[in-house]
């Protein structure tokens, strides 16, 4: 498929065939050059062609093959005309990340390192299926869903002013609890409080480099500063959810009136029965997902309180903000001047909101929101905040992480007789782990160079550098 | 996809008498090309080969038994719906699958019997996390000496 430059970061896929809008793919010459392009593009071109889309189907540059959407992909459809698509918020919804700041230094934590993420990794259920601590009857898992983040507080797992400086508030008001089948709550009632498998983690790092004083001083971070970062989503309860919808949208789609040339993008008109039941449930899985994080922070807190032996007020672990990679929001965007409702896909991007935006909190309003994009657990992760250009051109997304290129299989080959934790180790990292194949599968070398990922948003200005951090321990599912 | 590793096992000279399944390799998931002499074998075996990936089949018993009935609108959604229900016997109920017997199938629905355990963590090794069983590039396929199929899953 042959790519138009549009200008350094911007490349245009034009529209072709059955395509109702060209694609727009963020990257540098040299990620398009570097890597097999063929099967994402395709998918670029596929969403191209779904009912209601507005503008473009757009590609963030940690773009990978994925199924149905590209990973990475963003995509807005007319709230009125336009469709909804479980495929394109993927199985994980509300898969997200958050980050804390605390007032400990390096020095304060790098001879207790090794317990403290011996402690996380006893405290924080982990692994494939893992289950925790908190069994949820079915009256208190509907709270969970129709609550999200605001749950885990009531429960004592945190403070009101993380639920501000969540997305949404932690809390997506259109749950509705009927739309969930029995075994998505089966899923559901002993997995909230837990990590997980694959790439989710539980990560200590420093801020090693502030790109932006400002920005940095109202997120509440400084150089030196350690940091909590947490990477985790719905657990089971969201992929049953997904994979109820696919197979009810699987069905529905033969009823409209237009062809989708991939199943895995089986969708809704949103104005449809079918549509807002989907949206509704989606929104019980983003609670979920809310409720996991905020009780996987505040197990964190109680551990780095424990361990190093200072009160919380001390400690200050303090939520700089939390944001999710797989979602469908409605919000409102300028479309050719107008106003208009539109139903934001995110898979695997994330929402980068201006300066003066009413979705966030006052202290955030006069800089933006905080966008936190982790890297792989040898290198580094990022902050970055919200752009007004980001509204103009990507509906307020930008990028969400490195991005795969190398299969789990091809990973695990590459490691052959390598020790990826005493490679880890000999950087200062110290890694704990559940799976028995999750280290060699999330080592480094499967995913791209986060930096590169990061210069192109920054440079596109679809979100701006504020910090870099660099990792000293990670706990993996 | 498929008809580059048809071709590769044709080189290869393998054949669908006695090899059930094969990995595929997909970047962010990974995928299993099933093979079948007739279709319910191919069923049985598609089972087989998820389950093959999640946990160490030669430690269960199978002494418990489970029917099942799936529907689907044509074969390859009558796949994912089947791998979708032996996989959430696995994830929301903990039953391990250690045998399919496929009863009666047709391009719109099979019914099939299914020996299973109950996950206990001393005896059972789980090796990987499936999350769910996708639509993308799904195919089901009858060639000259058999069936064949492929499944690309979230994990």
């Amino acid at each position: 498929m042959e790519l138009k430059k549009i200008d350094n970061y911007r490349w245009e896929l034009p529209k072709t065939g059955a395509m109702r809008v060209p694609g727009i793919i963020y990257a540098s010459a040299s990620m398009l050059k570097d890597q097999d392009q063929e099967e994402p593009l395709k998918q670029v071109a596929n969403v191209a062609t779904l009912p209601g889309i507005i503008k473009a189907s757009l590609a963030m540059p940690d773009m990978h093959w994925g199924y149905g959407f590209p990973i990475g992909g963003v995509a807005a459809f007319d709230w009125e005309s336009g469709v909804i698509s479980p495929g394109g918020v993927g199985y994980d919804i509300n898969c997200g990340v958050r980050l804390a700041g605390t007032s400990l230094v390096e020095k304060d934590v790098r001879p207790r390192l090794e317990e403290l993420i011996n402690a996380l990794f006893q405290n924080i259920p982990s692994g494939i299926g893992s289950t925790g601590s908190i069994k949820l009857s079915a009256a208190e898992e509907i709270k969970v869903l129709k609550q999200g983040a605001k749950w885990a507080v009531h429960n004592g797992f945190g403070t009101d002013s993380d639920i501000e400086h969540t997305e949404d508030n932690g809390c997506m008001l259109n749950a509705d609890p009927d739309t969930i089948s029995k075994r998505a709550m089966e899923r559901g009632k002993n997995q909230l409080g837990t990590l997980g498998s694959g790439n989710h983690f539980v990560e200590i790092g420093v801020v090693e480099t502030v790109y932006d004083q400002k920005a940095a001083r109202i997120f509440g971070l400084f150089e030196g500063q350690i940091t909590l970062m947490l990477h985790s989503g719905s657990r089971g309860f969201g992929y049953q959810v997904c994979d109820d919808f696919l197979a009810a949208m699987a069905k529905h789609i033969n009823k409209l009136d237009f062809d989708i040339p991939d199943r895995q993008l089986s969708c809704a008109m949103i104005q449809s029965k079918e549509g807002m039941s989907y949206f509704n449930a989606m929104a019980c899985a983003a609670n979920y997902a809310w409720a996991n994080r905020q009780i996987l922070m505040h197990r964190a807190r109680e551990v780095f309180s424990r361990t190093l032996g200072i009160g919380p007020n001390a400690l200050a672990m303090n939520l700089v903000y939390d944001v999710c990679h797989n979602i469908a929001k409605k919000e409102v965007h300028i479309i050719g001047g107008e106003k208009r409702l539109t139903c934001v896909h995110r898979k695997g991007a994330t929402r980068s909101f201006p300066p003066g935006s009413e979705a966030l909190c006052d202290a955030y309003r006069s800089v933006g929101q905080p966008v936190i994009i982790p890297g792989d657990m040898g290198t580094a992760s990022y902050v970055l905040v919200g752009t007004q250009k980001a509204m103009e051109e990507t509906f307020g997304s930008t990028c969400h992480g490195a991005g795969r290129v190398l299969s789990r299989k091809a990973a695990k080959k590459a490691c052959k007789g390598r020790s990826i934790q005493h490679e880890l180790e000999n950087k200062g990292i110290l890694a704990r782990w559940t799976g028995r194949s999750t280290l060699a599968e999330e080592m480094p070398d499967a995913y791209k160079d986060i930096s590169e990922v990061v210069e192109v948003v920054h440079g596109a200005g679809i979100s701006k550098k504020v910090a870099k951090l660099r990792p000293m321990a990670v706990l993996k599912g | 996809m498929l008809d580059v590793h048809l071709l590769r096992r044709q080189e290869a000279g393998i054949s669908l008498k006695n090899m059930k399944y094969r990995i595929i390799d997909h970047t962010s998931d990974f995928g299993l090309q099933v093979f079948g002499s007739d279709i319910k074998a191919l069923f049985a075996n598609a089972a087989h080969a998820m389950i093959d990936q999640i946990t160490d089949i030669n430690r269960l018993k199978g002494l418990n038994e489970y029917y099942v009935h799936v529907t689907g609108s044509d074969l390859p959604d009558l796949m994912v719906n089947w791998l979708r229900e032996v996989l959430c016997l696995w994830t929301s109920e903990e039953k391990l699958v250690k045998s399919a017997r496929i009863l009666f199938l047709s391009e719109y629905e099979l019914s099939a019997k299914i020996m299973y355990d109950t996950y206990e963590p001393g005896r059972h090794i789980i090796k990987n996390e499936i999350k769910a069983v996708t639509y993308h590039q799904i195919q089901v396929k009858s060639l000259p000496d058999g069936w064949e199929s492929q499944i690309i899953f979230d994990v």
